[in-house]
């Protein structure tokens, strides 16, 4: 195979000049002509009727130009599963009753911010108090209260996954382990928070700015809710503050904002304050899991069955994908013959829970990790070399559900074993643990029933050689306007300067699902690189003319220069065949384009890529206090399209994984969160994080573009288990429950401690083994 | 009552008129149009709105524009020499210390604070100079990396070339 010319280097980020001078813009940056400020009326309880709202008074304040409320509304409700009714449950404004302390309830424009604020506090709401119910096992009971009309015992959707035959299998296992885990919340802590203006136009037309992970979405859904054409809704999306899934659904910002201008025929900006941003907007799924995994003997895997409580939260959101994705990655990443998941998630009277990077596999690894260590330690075996038998390897197929075609989880396995057995000797109160992973490279999920291809890109070539990019694809920070250009350029064989990208526009770049699932360098890669080709292909037609090669003899690009494949000293430069080109199709543009779907792939995703990370932790048993000492992932994501790209998503999925292994947390006192700021709410800073060791392992993945599939997302997986496996071999205690906070830990020191205290001499807590 | 208050920005004189309760971070953004200077929590929780005020690094959200009168203000817009780049600029578009963008210019500032009052930081001192400013793309590697790189440039031991 031939060296890549672009793929593979160390460039700098294409938009990175923007960012480190203060040019580049966000939403929360843009302020245009006549612009009035929205703000909105949340609710203060967690479960009432709305008996009567009185909106004279803020009316009447100096200012204030609109005040909405549900009846100003169609009345609609949404959700991302349009062709299921009883999942879109989500008004912009609720009109009878509020969910959740959150709720939306009215909203508000006016000359600035600060009236706005001033003119909710005049919005008088009669509330009739219901009771509430905030535990997903106590509203799941005959007697909770009911959340939403008809959803009997609040079972928002329920999830069953099996293949084998499980209880056959138990039976013939030598080792049977259950055990429950419970994993918390995480709120995604954008930066940016959510925000939008709309600009509602005299000709009937609306224009959008929205930090949004799909500006396809927001176009879609709009349209729906403000019984519009889609066509006449444009969705501009600027620099996007992070995402991480909470940018996915649409919100509040989008929403309210639409309506406003829709009244005033002036836009409208709302912003997020950061309160609202953790109390009101999505967050990661609180999940009570019971495992029970088999095994002979020897550490082969037998059986495993699941089964989990989601807490939903008020509404359905992305959800229900949370639920399916969790019991699908139980299985992950091993060969297991038997297997039974049983998911239900259930209405709460809390914020709604729904996408964040990992969607449902973070708590599924933390569970499932944690539960083969014990296992591994029970059965006597090395934590690697259980892992390493029961691995999933290439060509897997994951019976009824998935094709594993490319996996390099085996070699990763090799390359950690090398580096843990290293690291064997360690000061007192140290430890180090290991999990895997696999995650998905873009997620087979047309949620919103779009006929529309779910990547798609067009390439211009210009008559001076420069390359105008188009594709719907969405960069939140996480490098996607990196590596699709890379990805142009390599296939183009033109370099990376040549390349000028346009995104974040529905009515100038083709239509993409958005941000989600890992899906962008595979799915969009495969529609850049196929939209390049075709340009390609033209520009080839018109250099045969030139070069005369004989029909067996094939044509390229490389490094601008276009030459005989075998013979490449033998060419002519790209810039003459471009203008050759133009010229002979008498002046029209060179346009080529490409769309992706998976097709005949399984129901979850085209490609998966796996790893194995292995974390040391210290603890001070004083305070229960854990210290990362030292971070070791050792991964593949096929061919490495954007290595600086690449390593920071794993340098920041780690950060990420790691404040949910500890500290993160949404806790709530009556449906009302607890810690709703920085100050609160704590994540890990500059001076806590560890040293970071990553080792890189070569895969090629057949359906990715050149080779190429996810990495970033999946990363967040390992962590949490990989820490809890830690924290048992530093101390010798087994924590079940997510954050590992210094409370757990000194409780769980002092039970280890009542019991040694409390056994007798021949230590008959040892589990029998056969 | 409003004020008229005299601010120097990135070398420019202004005069603004500002409400008592009105905060610098809102007179940079919305009064100046210097939106380089980033709004995320309004609290002095995060540091993305991070300036250099008479030499010292303050959130600019918790600074009344009242008690800038009179005082001198680098933001990340009057880092650059017209053409050149500043050094961490450089260095942050180089090792890749940046992701979303959003909280980088406060960083950026925060780190040209520390260097300016020393040339000689250990990786400890980085990583204590931006505890202020939360990132929740990078995990911070490569931030540190960069202004350890950076530092190099600036003490003429190293190029961003």
């Amino acid at each position: 195979m031939s060296e890549h010319s672009v793929l593979g280097k160390r460039v700098a980020g294409i938009d990175s000049h923007e960012k480190v001078s203060g040019v580049a813009q966000f939403t929360a940056d843009i302020v245009l002509p006549n612009m009035l400020y929205g703000k909105i009326l949340r609710s203060p309880h967690p479960h009432a009727e709305i008996v009567n709202i009185d909106t004279s008074k803020a009316e009447a304040l100096p200012g204030v130009k609109c005040v909405l409320t549900g009846k100003g509304t169609l009345g609609k409700k949404q959700g991302i599963w349009r062709r299921f009714p009883e999942l879109c449950d989500e008004e912009i404004l609720t009109r009878t009753k509020v969910r959740y302390i959150g709720d939306p309830v009215a909203t508000v424009a006016a000359v600035d911010e600060d009236t706005a604020a001033e003119a909710l506090k005049l919005i008088k709401v009669d509330y009739k108090i219901l009771p509430a119910v905030f535990d997903p096992r106590e509203a799941i009971r005959e007697d909770a209260p009911q959340i939403h009309e008809g959803c009997e015992m609040n079972i928002n959707v329920n999830r069953h996954i099996e293949w084998g035959d499980v209880d056959e299998a138990f039976q013939r296992c030598d080792h049977v382990l259950e055990n429950n885990f419970y994993c918390g919340s995480q709120a995604h802590a954008c930066m940016e928070t959510h925000c939008a203006i709309s600009s509602f136009g005299y000709d009937g037309k609306l224009t959008i700015w929205a930090s949004s992970q799909s500006p396809y979405y927001v176009q879609v859904l709009l349209a729906g809710m403000l019984d519009m054409r889609e066509g006449d809704i444009r969705v501009i999306k600027p620099y996007v503050g992070g995402g991480f899934g909470g940018k996915l659904s649409l919100d509040a910002a989008e929403f309210c904002s639409a309506l406003l201008s829709q009244r005033l025929y002036k836009p409208v900006k709302i912003v997020f304050t950061r309160e609202e941003e953790f109390s009101a907007s999505k967050r990661r799924t609180p999940m009570y899991y019971a495992l029970k995994l088999g095994a002979k003997k020897d550490g082969t895997f037998l059986a495993k069955e699941v089964r989990v409580i989601t807490e939903g939260g008020a509404y359905t959101s992305m959800g229900a994908t949370a639920l399916y994705l969790t019991g699908f990655f139980s299985s992950f990443p091993y060969k297991i013959p038997n297997y039974r998941y049983d998911g239900y998630r259930v209405y709460t009277n809390t914020e709604p829970t729904s996408a964040m990077r990992g969607f449902g596999a973070p708590q599924a690894v933390f569970a499932g990790e944690s539960l083969v260590d014990m296992m591994a330690k029970d059965l006597g075996i090395d934590a690697i070399e259980i892992r390493r038998k029961n691995g999933m390897t290439p060509n897997y197929t994951v019976p009824g559900q998935a094709q594993i075609q490319s996996c390099g989880l085996p070699e990763c396995l090799n390359a950690m074993d090398k580096f843990v057995k290293k690291h064997e000797k360690l000061p007192p109160n140290h430890g180090i643990g290991v999990a895997s992973y696999g995650f998905m490279s873009g997620g087979i999920f047309n949620w919103i029933d779009t006929p529309y291809a779910f990547s798609a890109a067009i390439v211009k070539i210009n008559v001076d050689g420069k390359v105008d990019l188009f594709t719907g694809a969405t960069d939140t920070g996480q490098g996607a306007n990196t590596t699709l250009s890379m990805i142009c350029a390599e296939e183009l064989g033109v370099h990376l300067d040549d390349i000028r990208l346009h995104i974040g526009d529905t009515s100038l770049c083709p239509v993409d699902l958005g941000n989600w699932g890992s899906r962008t360098t595979l799915m969009n890669g495969n529609a850049v690189k196929l939209a390049a080709a075709d340009a390609k292909r033209q520009l080839l037609e018109f250099a045969s003319y030139k070069l005369k090669p004989n029909i067996v003899y094939d044509l390229n690009i490389k490094n601008c220069f276009v030459h005989f494949t075998d013979r490449p000293e033998r060419g002519i430069s790209y810039y003459e065949v471009v203008r050759d080109a133009i010229r002979g199709k008498e002046g029209n543009t060179i346009i080529g384009r490409g769309h992706y779907t998976p097709h005949g792939k399984g129901m979850v995703s085209p490609a998966y890529s796996f790893g194995v990370q292995a974390v040391e932790v210290d603890v001070d048993t004083e305070t229960g206090q854990v210290r990362l000492v030292e971070v070791t992932t050792a991964h593949e994501s096929g061919t490495v399209v954007n290595p600086i790209g690449l390593e920071g998503q794993l340098e920041g999925a780690f950060h990420m994984a790691a404040g949910y292994a500890l500290m993160e947390d949404m806790q709530m006192k009556d449906g009302k969160l607890l810690a709703n700021n920085f100050r609160d709410y704590k994540l890990l800073l500059a001076p806590d994080m560890p040293k970071t060791n990553i080792l890189e392992i070569d895969t090629f993945e057949q359906e990715g573009p050149f080779g190429a599939k996810e990495a970033g997302e999946g990363l967040t997986n390992p962590t949490a288990g990989a820490i809890a496996n830690a924290v048992y071999n530093a101390l010798g205690i087994r924590i079940t429950s997510l954050p590992i906070t210094p409370e757990k830990i000194l409780r769980a020191l002092e039970e280890k401690n009542k019991k040694k205290n409390e056994l007798p001499a021949n230590d008959a807590a040892q589990v029998p083994v056969g | 009552m409003p004020r008229i208050i005299k601010l120097t920005v990135n070398d420019e004189q202004f005069q603004v008129i500002v409400e008592p309760a009105e905060s610098l971070l809102d007179v940079l953004r919305l009064k100046l149009n210097k939106t380089g200077t980033k709004k995320g929590c309004n609290e002095g929780d995060c540091g993305a709105c991070t300036v250099i005020m008479n030499g010292r690094p303050v959130n600019a959200c918790l600074v009344l524009a009242v008690e800038a009168d009179n005082s001198n203000i680098l933001t990340i817009e009057g880092l650059a020499n017209n053409a050149k780049l500043h050094p961490l600029q450089q260095a942050f578009i180089k090792y890749g210390g940046l992701q979303c963008g959003f909280c980088t210019p406060g960083v950026i500032m925060a780190a040209k604070a520390l260097l300016d009052s020393n040339p000689y930081p250990t990786e400890e001192q980085i990583r204590k100079a931006i505890a202020g400013n939360v990132c929740r793309c990078t995990g911070y590697v490569k931030i540190v990396q960069s202004i350890h790189e950076a530092a190099k440039v600036m003490r003429g031991e190293a190029t961003n070339e």
